[in-house]
């Protein structure tokens, strides 16, 4: 079922350590009840498409919220504050987390929502959504669109920001899982891939993977050469069955 | 992929943006994904005016940066030349 009929707006979200956070929250016109949906932008920022992105998912039935992850750069534009966020080498994990779980009971405070929230994130984001669903109680479905870095190979790529490898949490994931990678993505490669589908594994937790043949990263990305038409159209609508079986 | 890797560079100069001239003191340099060029991965340089305030931001394509890169070694040759 779909809705031609939304509401989206700019709402503000108490995150990590009280810090009010700019989002963008769009949900289906009507009482609902509607699963709440929280989504992470990219590393490029806070962009048309990510906001594209939210109002897909309420079309779909989905209450959907994106915040600004460099919303403490600001003010300016988002592309300003991605390249400031950059320039500082990026935002930092506990901060990422202490924001994703205000949008998650920014979600469950609404009266349309039926009390259950799942995550999506893209590329950085992806990374994002695995850390935080493993760090966080409540997350009821996650979805990671070929997050790279969460197997790190190189610990001294490790920082202050982001200090841990997050495929090191997979234990602690409680939310079921579904990944979305293209076999031509030089991050997450297909090793890194089947190395987290190991772990994943190995650690009895519920998940599903798709591959793509004929897609690297961000082929979701509708204007950027790296679209795929058929994958995406594919993976999209992994994500709407998946988020139907768990959010209900 | 999204790496967080920033080469800098002080530059000594002006640059005319949206608001007109102004001094830049450094240049931020990477390779990622852009925010608004059709690329996959731009190689993106921002002129900087201190630490964070960005006067103007450039996007284009690894050939475009290599192109770039000979052009201005082959003026600065030829101008230098030209200027003794």
């Amino acid at each position: 079922m779909t809705y031609r009929g939304m509401i989206a707006e700019l709402v503000t979200i108490t995150g990590d350590k009280g810090d009010k956070i700019e989002a963008y929250y769009a949900r289906p016109s009507g009482p609902g009840p509607f699963p709440g949906v929280v989504l992470i932008h990219h590393m490029p920022g806070w962009c048309d498409w990510t906001l594209e992105a939210v109002r897909k998912l309420a079309h779909h039935g989905f209450a959907c919220i994106s915040h600004h992850l460099y919303h403490r750069y600001g003010p300016g534009t988002p592309d300003d504050l991605a390249a400031k966020a950059r320039t500082a080498g990026g935002v930092y994990d506990d901060e990422v987390v202490g924001d994703v779980k205000g949008a998650m009971a920014f979600l469950r405070a609404q009266k349309e929502s039926n009390g259950k929230v799942g995550m999506i994130g893209f590329c950085s984001g992806g990374r994002h959504t695995f850390l935080a669903s493993c760090r966080l109680d409540g997350v009821d479905a996650a979805v990671n669109c070929w997050g790279g870095n969460v197997v790190v190979d190189d610990p001294t790529q490790l920082t202050p920001q982001r200090p841990v490898a997050p495929i090191d949490l997979t234990a602690n994931l409680k939310a079921p899982l579904l990944g979305l990678f293209g076999n031509d993505d030089k991050n997450p490669t297909p090793d890194h891939v089947n190395t987290l589908e190991a772990k994943l594994k190995e650690c009895g937790k519920n998940y599903e993977f798709h591959r793509y043949d004929g897609a690297g990263h961000a082929f979701f990305a509708a204007e950027r050469p790296a679209y795929r038409v058929e994958q995406a159209n594919d993976g999209w609508q992994k994500v709407y069955a998946f988020y139907r079986k768990h959010l209900g | 992929m999204c790496s967080y890797i920033t080469e800098k560079t002080e530059i000594n100069g002006s640059a005319k943006g949206a608001g007109g001239w102004s001094n830049v003191t450094a240049a931020h340099i990477y390779y990622d994904h852009p925010f608004h060029a059709s690329l996959d991965h731009a190689l993106s340089i921002d002129f900087m005016s201190g630490d964070t305030t960005r006067k103007v931001a450039v996007e284009m394509s690894a050939e475009s940066a290599r192109a770039l890169v000979a052009s201005i070694l082959a003026a600065l040759e030829s101008g230098e030349q030209a200027h003794g």
